[in-house]
C-alpha cells in the first residue's frame, strides 16, 4: 500500500530522516514508534503529501505522492483518513456536522442518506448519542472517537493515527485500542499508528518500526522487537530509565560541577 | 559584518514573507468565485466580521461627528463662518475620517479576531485536518472571510460617515445653535457625489482589501503556539494601521492632489 524508499528530510540543520526505507503492508496495522522528536508525525505528513522530502520517494497506492498535481493529490487523500493528535474537529460545528462535513463536500448524497451514514459511523465509535454536542463539550477521548468516525466517513482504504493514546485515561485508552483493532479488521483498512505508547501499540500492531536519530533502529513483529538484541530497542520497548539513551543529559561529572565553582 | 548579516537576514526574511503573502493572495483570488456558489458561508462571515462591528462603528461615528461639530463651531465662529459647519463635518468625514477611522477600528475589532481565529485553527490542526479530508481550507475558510471583509468595511465606513454627520448636527445645530438650513444646504451643495463620496468608498474598498489580506495571512502564517498567535494578532493591528495610513496618504494625493 505504501512504500518509502531512501527518504531524507531535514528541518533547518537538523536531519529528521536520513535515507530510510520502509513498507506499510495492506490490511495490516503498522506502528511507527520512537521517542518524542523522532519525526513520527512528520512521517505521517510526508505520507499525506503535506510535506515534501528533500530526497527519496513515497509511493502511496502505486503513486508517487509528491509528483501528483493538487487535484490528483486531493483525489488520493479521499482514500486516506487521518486522526490528528488533537482530534482537529471543526470547533464551530456539532459532532454530527463534523462527520457529515467531508461527505457533504465530496458527494451528492441526499441529506437523509447523509444522516444515516453519519449515525452509522457514530454508532461504530459508540457516540451516536453525542451527535448534537459541540467539540468543546467532549472529553479528550470522545473527541478522538468523533475524529475517528470522521476519518472513516468517506470509507477510506487507509487510516493514519497520530499519537491516538496520548493523554487518555485507562478506560478511554482501552476503548481506542479496541476501536482501532476492530475498525481495521471489519473495514479491511490499512492502518498506520504513530505512537510512543509501547504496550498499547504493541498489543494491536502487526508490524513495528522503531525510529531513532533519523534511522530505523529496529523493526519486526511486536514479539520480535521484544526479543531484539539491540540494547536501544530493549530500552525503548521496556521503558528502562537508563541505557544507550542515558538518564543524564551530557554534562561534566557532578564532582567537577560542584567543586570547580 | 554583524550588522550586514542582520540586515541581509532581515531583508531575506521580509522578502520571503512578502512572497508567501503574495502566493496566499493569489490562491484566494483563484477560489473566490466558489464563495458566490456557497452564499451561506459568506453570509455567516459577513455577520461575524461586519454585523458584529456594527455598534462599535455606530458609536464611534456618532462621537467623532459630535467632536468635529464642537471643534468646527469654535474654529469657524472666529471667522463668522459657522454656517459652513455642514461642509466641514461632511467633507472631513466622507473624504478622510469615515474611511480611515472605520478602517482602523475594523482592523482592531474584526482583523484581530480573524487572525486569532485562523491562527487557532492552525494550532489545533483544523486546517491540516481539512487538507487531509481533501478540502481546500483556502476555499472553505479563508476566501469567505476575505470577501466578507471586502463587503463589510465600505458599508461600515458609509455608516460611520452618516452617523458622524448626524453627530455634527447634534452638537453644532442642536447644542450650539448653528442654523439647521445652512448646515444641510451648504453640505448638499459643496459635497460632490463622485469627488467626495465615491472617492471615500474607493478608499474604504482598498483598506478592506489590505486589512482582510493582512489579517488572514498573519493567522495562516502564524507560529502554531499561543505566543505565535499573540504576536500575529499584534502584527495584524500594527501593520494594518501603518498600511491604512500610508495608502490613505497615497490615495489622497492621487484623488485630491491635482485640485
Amino acid at each position: 500500500m505504501i512504500s518509502i524508499r531512501n527518504l531524507t528530510f531535514s528541518r533547518g540543520e537538523r536531519k529528521i530522516f536520513d535515507n530510510i526505507s520502509l513498507d506499510i503492508m495492506p490490511h495490516k496495522i503498522t506502528a511507527i514508534m520512537g521517542p518524542s522528536g523522532a519525526g513520527k508525525t512528520t512521517l505521517l505528513k510526508l505520507i499525506g503529501g503535506q510535506l515534501s522530502p528533500d530526497s527519496g520517494v513515497i509511493m502511496v497506492d502505486g503513486k508517487n505522492i509528491h509528483q501528483l498535481s493538487r487535484p490528483q493529490l486531493y483525489t488520493l487523500r479521499k482514500k486516506m483518513g487521518m486522526l490528528f493528535q488533537s482530534g482537529a474537529l471543526l470547533s464551530d460545528m456539532s459532532v454530527f456536522d463534523n462527520i457529515a462535513f467531508p461527505i457533504r463536500e465530496h458527494t451528492q448524497l441526499p441529506e437523509s442518506l447523509i444522516r444515516t451514514v453519519v449515525l452509522l459511523k457514530l454508532n461504530a465509535v459508540g457516540l451516536r448519542g453525542a451527535r448534537d454536542l459541540m467539540p468543546s463539550e467532549l472529553s479528550g477521548g470522545m473527541a478522538r472517537r468523533v475524529a475517528m468516525a470522521r476519518a472513516i466517513a468517506l470509507d477510506p482504504e487507509m487510516i493514519m493515527y497520530d499519537e491516538p493514546f496520548t493523554g487518555q485515561d485507562p478506560i478511554s485508552l482501552g476503548v481506542l485500542v479496541s476501536l482501532i483493532a476492530t475498525l481495521n479488521k471489519t473495514l479491511h483498512l490499512t492502518s498506520i499508528i504513530v505512537s510512543h505508547d509501547v504496550q498499547e501499540t504493541a498489543s494491536i500492531a502487526d508490524y513495528i518500526y522503531v525510529l531513532s536519530h533519523g534511522k530505523i533502529a529496529g523493526q519486526g513483529t511486536p514479539k520480535e522487537l521484544a526479543d531484539s538484541d539491540s540494547e536501544w530497542v530493549q530500552q525503548f520497548m521496556h521503558g528502562k530509565a537508563d541505557g544507550p539513551v542515558p538518564f543524564h543529559y551530557p554534562s561534566d561529572s557532578l564532582t567537577a560541577d560542584l567543586f570547580t565553582y | 559584518m554583524n550588522f550586514l548579516q542582520v540586515l541581509g537576514h532581515t531583508t531575506l526574511k521580509s522578502l520571503a514573507k512578502l512572497g508567501r503573502a503574495s502566493l496566499f493572495f493569489y490562491s484566494i483570488m483563484t477560489v473566490l468565485p466558489y464563495v458566490f456558489m456557497r452564499p451561506k458561508l459568506l453570509i455567516k462571515q459577513i455577520f461575524s466580521v461586519g454585523v458584529l462591528s456594527f455598534w462599535l462603528i455606530i458609536i464611534s461615528g456618532l462621537f467623532v461627528g459630535m467632536v468635529i461639530g464642537l471643534q468646527g463651531v469654535y474654529t469657524l465662529s472666529t471667522y463668522g463662518a459657522e454656517a459652513s459647519l455642514g461642509i466641514m463635518v461632511a467633507a472631513s468625514l466622507v473624504r478622510e475620517l469615515g474611511p480611515v477611522v472605520s478602517a482602523l477600528l475594523f482592523a482592531g475589532r474584526a482583523g484581530s479576531a480573524l487572525t486569532a481565529e485562523i491562527g487557532l485553527m492552525k494550532t489545533t490542526e483544523q486546517l491540516s485536518g481539512m487538507e487531509m479530508m481533501a478540502i481546500d481550507p483556502i476555499k472553505y475558510i479563508i476566501a469567505p472571510r476575505f470577501l466578507a471583509g471586502f463587503i463589510s468595511l465600505p458599508l461600515l465606513a458609509l455608516l460611520f460617515s452618516s452617523l458622524g454627520i448626524l453627530g455634527g448636527h447634534i452638537t453644532g445645530v442642536e447644542l450650539l445653535h448653528v442654523d439647521a438650513g445652512s448646515y444641510w444646504t451648504q453640505m448638499q451643495s459643496a459635497i460632490d457625489f463622485y469627488d467626495d463620496i465615491v472617492n471615500g468608498i474607493i478608499k474604504s474598498i482598498i483598506f478592506a482589501w489590505i486589512i482582510s489580506w493582512i489579517a488572514l495571512f498573519e493567522g495562516y502564517d502564524a507560529l502554531p503556539t499561543s505566543a505565535g498567535i499573540s504576536r500575529a494578532t499584534t502584527r495584524t493591528v500594527v501593520n494594518s494601521a501603518f498600511a491604512i495610513l500610508f495608502f490613505d496618504l497615497l490615495l489622497t494625493a492621487i484623488m485630491f492632489g491635482s485640485t
